[in-house]
C-alpha cells in the first residue's frame, strides 16, 4: 500500500505542472499587464519597472526561471501589493480559509452521515420527507444567496450577529458565513448517505444481522455504516472543491482576511504570481484530498486492493 | 411506444406533488420573466432620479435601485438573461457530451480509455480557475461566458452517455445495423445516440439549475454578464452592497434565484424518479 500511494504521489506532480504551466501561459494571454493602471509612469521608470520583475525577458526564460523557484519553494514577489512576497500574502491569508473550510467541511460530515442514515431508517415517513426538502434547499440555493439571507435575518433585522467583519478568535463572526458554506456540502452528505444506506439496509447481510438479533443501533453503527461511506467518501474531493469556490464568494461578503479574494483579484490585476501561487496552492489540496479518498476506500471496503 | 413512455412518466410525475408543485412554481416563474417587463410601464435601462432607491409600492412593486431603475423589470430581465444562459450553455454541455460519450462507449478499447482517462483529469481539476482566466484573457463577453461554462458541465454528461451507450452496444439492433454495412459514425449518431437520448434528457434538465447557479456565481464576482445588462447574480452583487439600506435590492433579485433553482432541481429530481425509479430513492 505504502508503495502505491507512493506512485499516486508521483504521479501528482506532472498533473501539478500541467496546471502550472496551463496557468503560467493562459494568464500571459491576457491582454494587459500587472503595471496599468500607473499610466502616470514615464516609459523609461515603465520599463525599469519591467526589467525589475523580469518582465522583459523573454516569455520562455521568464517560466524558466519561474519554475526553478518554485522548485526551491519561492513563490515570487507579488505584482500589486508591493513589499510583499507571494509566501507572504498566502501565509497571512490562509489559515482564515484553512479554518472556514475544515470547520465547514466537518460540520458537513458530523451533520450530514446522522441526518442521511436517519432518513433512510425513518424512509418514507414525514422525517424524512422533510430532511430531504432540507437537503434540497441547500443543494439548490448558492452560498452568496444563503449569506446575505443570514445576514439580514441574523445580523439587521434581529441583531444577533454581526453582518461581516473579522475579528481574531471571535466565534461570532464565524457563525454565518461558516453556516453559508457549510449548507452546500451538508446537504450532498445527507442526500448521499441516504440513497447508499438505503441500498446497504436492502442488503442481504444487513438481513442476517438483523435476524441474528443483535440491536439496530449495533447493525448501523458496526455493519452498514462502512459499506454505506463509500459514496460519501469519493464526494470528498468535490466538496472541498466546493468549499473552496464558495469561499471566494463567502470571504469577500463577510469580510473575511482570508485568501479567496486573491485569486479573483490577482487575474482581474494581472498579479502573475499571486495567481499561480493561488492555482498551485488549491490544486495541491485538492489533490491531496484525492489521494486521501483513495486510502479511505481501501479502509471502508476491504475489498479494494492497490494493485499495479 | 414514445407516447406511451411519455404518458407514462406525466401520470408519474403528476402522482409526485413536489415535483408537480415546482412544475407550477416554475412555469409561473417564467410567465413573469416573459410577460413581465411588457406589462411593466418602466423600462430596465431608464433612469428616474426622483425615485432613488424607492422603497416596494404601487408605483415600483419590487422597489427601485440606486439609480432610480425599477427592480420588478430589472429583476426579471436578469431572470431572462440567466434562463438564456441556462438553455444555451445547458444545450452546449449537453450536445458535446452526448457526442463524446456516445464516441467513447461505442468504439470502446483504447480509444474509450484515453478519451474517459481525459474526462477524469479535467474533473479533478479545478475548473472554476480556468472559467475565471478565460473570462479574464477573452474578455468579458457572453460568448465566452456561454462557452466556458458549456466547458464545463459537458464532463458529467459525458459519463452517463458513455454508461448508456456501454449497456446498449451489444444489442440486436446495433448488430443487424453493423451486417447491414453501416458505417460507424451512421451507427452511432442514428442508432445509439437515439437511444440514450431519454436519460440523458433527465440528466440535462438537472444541468440547467447547476448552469445557471454557476452563471450567477461568475456574474456575482463582477466576471459574468456586464452592465447595463444584468443577471440575476449581478443584482444580488448589488443588493449585497446595499442590504442594510435597502433590503429589497437583495430580496427580489435572491428570491426569484432561490425559487427559480429550487423548481428545476425538484422538477428535475421527479423526472428522474418517473423516467428511471431505480436509480434514485
Amino acid at each position: 500500500m505504502a508503495r502505491y500511494f507512493l506512485r499516486r504521489l508521483a504521479a501528482a506532480i506532472p498533473t501539478l505542472f500541467v496546471i502550472i504551466t496551463l496557468t503560467f501561459f493562459l494568464i500571459r494571454l491576457a491582454p494587459g499587464g500587472p503595471f496599468d493602471e500607473e499610466r502616470s509612469v514615464p516609459p523609461e521608470i515603465m520599463a525599469n519597472l519591467r526589467a525589475a520583475y523580469g518582465l522583459d525577458q523573454p516569455i520562455l526564460g521568464q517560466y524558466a526561471r519561474y519554475l526553478a523557484a518554485l522548485a526551491h519553494g519561492d513563490f515570487g514577489p507579488s505584482f500589486r501589493y508591493k513589499d510583499f512576497t507571494v509566501t507572504e500574502l498566502i501565509a497571512q491569508g490562509f489559515p482564515v480559509t484553512l479554518t472556514l473550510g475544515t470547520i465547514a467541511l466537518t460540520l458537513a460530515l458530523a451533520l450530514g452521515i446522522p441526518i442521511g442514515t436517519f432518513a433512510a431508517l425513518r424512509h418514507d415517513s414525514g422525517w424524512d420527507t422533510a430532511a430531504m426538502s432540507l437537503a434540497i434547499v441547500g443543494v439548490a440555493i448558492p452560498s452568496f444567496v444563503v449569506l446575505p439571507f443570514l445576514g439580514l435575518l441574523f445580523g439587521v433585522h434581529l441583531h444577533w450577529l454581526p453582518v461581516a467583519g473579522w475579528e481574531p478568535a471571535s466565534i461570532r463572526h464565524l457563525v454565518l458565513p461558516v453556516t453559508a458554506l457549510t449548507l452546500p456540502p451538508l446537504a450532498y452528505v445527507a442526500r448521499l448517505t441516504r440513497a447508499s444506506m438505503l441500498e446497504v439496509l436492502a442488503s442481504a447481510f444487513v438481513r442476517t444481522a438483523i435476524a441474528k438479533g443483535l440491536p439496530l443501533s449495533t447493525v448501523i453503527v458496526r455493519h452498514a455504516l462502512r459499506p454505506a461511506l463509500v459514496p460519501v467518501a469519493g464526494y470528498l474531493a468535490p466538496a472541498v472543491a466546493s468549499i473552496m469556490t464558495g469561499s471566494l464568494v463567502v470571504e469577500s461578503i463577510a469580510g473575511l482576511p482570508g485568501v479567496g479574494r486573491y485569486l479573483v483579484q490577482g487575474a482581474l490585476n494581472r498579479d502573475y504570481t499571486l495567481v499561480l501561487g493561488m492555482v498551485i496552492l488549491y490544486s495541491a489540496l485538492l489533490i491531496g484530498m484525492g489521494l486521501l479518498v483513495d486510502l479511505l476506500y481501501a479502509w471502508l471496503d476491504p475489498r479494494v486492493r492497490f494493485e499495479r | 411506444m414514445k407516447s406511451a413512455l411519455a404518458s407514462e412518466t406525466w401520470r408519474r410525475l403528476r402522482a409526485n406533488p413536489a415535483a408537480f408543485t415546482a412544475l407550477v412554481v416554475l412555469a409561473a416563474l417564467l410567465g413573469m420573466a416573459l410577460i413581465g417587463p411588457w406589462i411593466s410601464p418602466y423600462r430596465a435601462e431608464a433612469l428616474d432620479w426622483s425615485q432613488v432607491a424607492a422603497n416596494p409600492g404601487a408605483g415600483h412593486w419590487f422597489g427601485t435601485d440606486r439609480l432610480g431603475r425599477d427592480l420588478f423589470v430589472r429583476t426579471l430581465e436578469g431572470a431572462r438573461v440567466s434562463m438564456t444562459v441556462g438553455l444555451i450553455a445547458g444545450s452546449v454541455s449537453f450536445s458535446v457530451g452526448l457526442c463524446y460519450g456516445a464516441v467513447a462507449g461505442y468504439i470502446g478499447g483504447r480509444t474509450d480509455e484515453v478519451m474517459m482517462r481525459l474526462v477524469e483529469i479535467l474533473g479533478g481539476l479545478p475548473l472554476i480557475f480556468f472559467v475565471i482566466f478565460l473570462t479574464v484573457v477573452f474578455g468579458r463577453n457572453e460568448l465566452v461566458l456561454f462557452v466556458s461554462i458549456g466547458a464545463v458541465g459537458w464532463l458529467t454528461m459525458a459519463r452517463i452517455v458513455r454508461g448508456q451507450t456501454l449497456s446498449i452496444r451489444r444489442q440486436e439492433f446495433i448488430e443487424a445495423a453493423v451486417a447491414s454495412g453501416a458505417g460507424t459514425a451512421r451507427i452511432i449518431f442514428r442508432h445509439v445516440v437515439p437511444n440514450v437520448l431519454g436519460l440523458v434528457i433527465v440528466y440535462a434538465t438537472l444541468t440547467v439549475p447547476q448552469i445557471m447557479l454557476f452563471e450567477s456565481f461568475l456574474s456575482f464576482l463582477g466576471l459574468g454578464i456586464q452592465e447595463p445588462r444584468a443577471s440575476l447574480g449581478t443584482l444580488i452583487a448589488e443588493g449585497v452592497g446595499e442590504m442594510e439600506a435597502a433590503p429589497w435590492m437583495l430580496l427580489a433579485p435572491g428570491v426569484f434565484l432561490t425559487l427559480l433553482l429550487m423548481s428545476l432541481n425538484v422538477f428535475g429530481d421527479g423526472l428522474r424518479d418517473a423516467l428511471d425509479p431505480k436509480e434514485h430513492r
